[in-house]
């Protein structure tokens, strides 16, 4: 398996994470290679098998639609980048 | 007092011998002297630990002791820790000061255990040389020219060079087991869903599960019997009444049935390492133990599985980190698609990108059904392979790591070749069992791991089958070189 490096810079994008022109190269390489490893799963007969998405096939609680948390907006915010009175504030979009 | 387990330190803070106040300032000094040799510390909280053992003293004389109150610890950087720097080994959470404590660790302080510090670990617990940290790497303390193992490396290393008595880890693919078997020491992954994930920084949610690591089985069951419990918070927490990991401590192994899957025992191994396992299994033959051979035919499929779900799951976890509402942001972003591009590009590390990148590829239009729920397939099959080995046998045995640790650098080329150093733990993960890492010998003067491998729940069983081993043995006590 071999990804061209305009597969890695569509994935890249998809991903949305920048990459340098001249380390595209380097990810085709590494992201094919791990890819071949991933392509032994090929040679098994799966047929039938059920896919198993929790180990213990476990299904999600449910609880009372009551909250349980109380509102700490300023303090989760103090981690924010920018924000001005209580809104996180990324760069326009609308112009 | 650094020489004791985290079970005498317990006897000697009850007894009066000495005071968490004392132990603890005697651990920070340590830190100080020895940590800048192995890296392994990323933040050493001194002050909140020595008022943490202040407490934990009044506590005591209070008559209001737990069994561990005084002992201090330290907990991977992926554990949020309120007020603490929580960085996750990465750039993009270099600056994060987590606002609220993990269960984890919020149950670490209601036992009264003082915090050292947080331990140093490959990004995002991706990596198993624990290379990808954004703070360089922990050297491993029998050998600094070694890596640690990982991801969580930094917990381990503390533990071999006698930095803290016992510390937290995570295992998606082997992360508390193949670093505890390249440092000497022990740890437990236990049942998926048995240690709550909750402010503990996701991977891949469906196999990350917290332990403990320290130097004894003892210490682990009495570490674990602080972590382990119901989480309302933490949606795949299990709800079962809690358990004493010590119960089984004194059971004697004679008659016990010990599987031996032959996939574990063929090539890739050193022979160093088959030694050591070879006489791990004389031993156990003395205690009386019995031993039969089972066939896990899909064990070998692991690894790539594994790099299908773990990567699927990182690619949708750290879609979390935007630079908008925490962690780093790029200077002066273009534009909203710039901002995220850039944030995250500088944010992470090569092997997160590459890891993400995977991850969105085996997901992305097309090929889900080929990547995803092929290899959730493979799981089932794996899973069910160990079903039938316990059937026959009460525990599996085998090493831990192909190698004992690798020199720095030799392996940060070739993701791939980094990978298969996980080949005889990621089973147990995409299983959701518990398993454990115990210390069994040296080759060429570098520690080797045992592993053990569990049915769903069987944690006591197997830090008994552990403890009785470390009884008979002195390896869990061996000190490296310069850390004595």
């Amino acid at each position: 398996m071999s990804l061209s490096l305009d597969e890695v810079r569509k994935i890249a994008h998809l991903a949305r994470l920048s990459v340098q022109e001249e380390d595209l190269q380097g990810y085709a390489r590494n992201l094919s290679d791990i890819l071949d490893l991933v392509q032994q799963m090929e040679g098994v007969d799966t047929q039938g098998v059920t896919p198993m998405a929790h180990p213990l096939d476990a299904s999600q609680r449910l609880r009372a639609d009551e909250p349980t948390e109380t509102d700490q907006r300023d303090h989760f915010q103090g981690n924010a980048p920018a924000v001005e009175s209580g809104l996180y504030l990324v760069p326009k979009v609308i112009e | 007092m650094h020489e004791k387990s985290i079970a005498e330190l317990a006897t000697a803070l009850k007894d009066g011998e000495v005071s968490s106040v004392e132990l603890t300032a005697h651990y920070l000094r340590r830190i100080e002297t020895l940590d800048d040799a192995i890296n392994a510390y990323v933040t050493v909280t001194g002050e909140q630990a020595m008022e943490a053992a202040k407490a934990a003293d009044e506590a005591r004389a209070q008559g209001n002791a737990g069994p561990l109150t005084g002992v201090p610890i330290a907990h991977k950087d992926i554990f949020c820790t309120e007020g603490t720097r929580t960085s996750c080994g990465s750039k993009m959470l270099d600056n994060f000061i987590a606002p609220y404590d993990a269960t984890v660790v919020a149950r670490f302080k209601a036992a009264g255990c003082p915090i050292l510090g947080k331990t140093n670990m490959d990004e995002f617990a991706m990596g198993s040389s624990n290379e990808t940290s954004y703070y360089g790497p922990v050297k491993n303390p029998w050998d600094t020219e070694r890596v640690p193992g990982g991801s969580s490396g930094g917990s381990a290393a503390v533990v071999a060079g006698r930095l803290a008595p016992g510390a937290t880890g995570t295992d998606t693919g082997g992360s508390i087991r193949q670093p505890a078997a390249l440092n000497g020491v022990t740890g437990i992954k236990p049942t998926y869903g048995r240690v709550s994930r909750w402010g503990m920084i996701a991977f891949a949610s469906s196999l990350d599960q917290g332990g403990p690591m320290a130097r004894t089985a003892e210490d682990c069951a009495l570490m674990l019997n602080v972590m382990a419990g119901f989480d309302q918070r933490d949606s795949t927490s299990i709800q079962r009444p809690d358990e004493d990991f010590t119960k089984r401590l004194n059971t004697p192994v004679k008659g016990l049935r010990i599987g031996l899957p032959k996939q574990f025992f063929g090539e890739g191994m050193d022979a160093g390492v088959a030694r050591v396992v070879d006489e791990a299994i004389a031993h156990y033959k003395g205690l009386g133990a019995e031993f039969v051979e089972v066939d896990l035919p899909h064990s070998d499929l692991s690894v790539a599985a594994y790099y299908v779900v773990a990567p699927a799951e990182c690619s949708s976890n750290l879609a979390r980190f935007d630079g908008v509402r925490y962690g780093y942001r790029c200077e002066d972003p273009k534009d909203l698609l710039d901002l995220y591009m850039r944030s995250r590009g500088e944010g992470f590390g090569p092997e997160v990108k590459r890891r993400i990148m995977v991850g969105t590829y085996a997901l992305s239009a097309g090929y889900f059904d080929a990547y995803y729920l092929k290899a959730q397939k493979i799981r089932r099959l794996i899973a069910e392979d160990f079903a039938t080995a316990f059937k026959d046998v009460d525990v599996i045995l085998g090493p831990t790591a192909p190698s004992t640790a690798f020199r720095l650098g030799e392996k940060t080329d070739d993701p791939v070749t980094m990978y298969l150093s996980d080949t005889y733990t990621i089973a147990v993960n995409l299983a959701g069992l518990p398993a454990m890492s115990l210390p069994a010998g040296f080759s060429d003067g570098l520690p080797v791991g045992l592993q053990l491998i569990g049915n769903y729940f069987e944690e006591a069983r197997l830090l008994g089958v552990a403890h009785q081993y470390q009884l008979g043995t002195e390896w869990c006590r061996m000190a490296p070189g310069g850390f004595e």
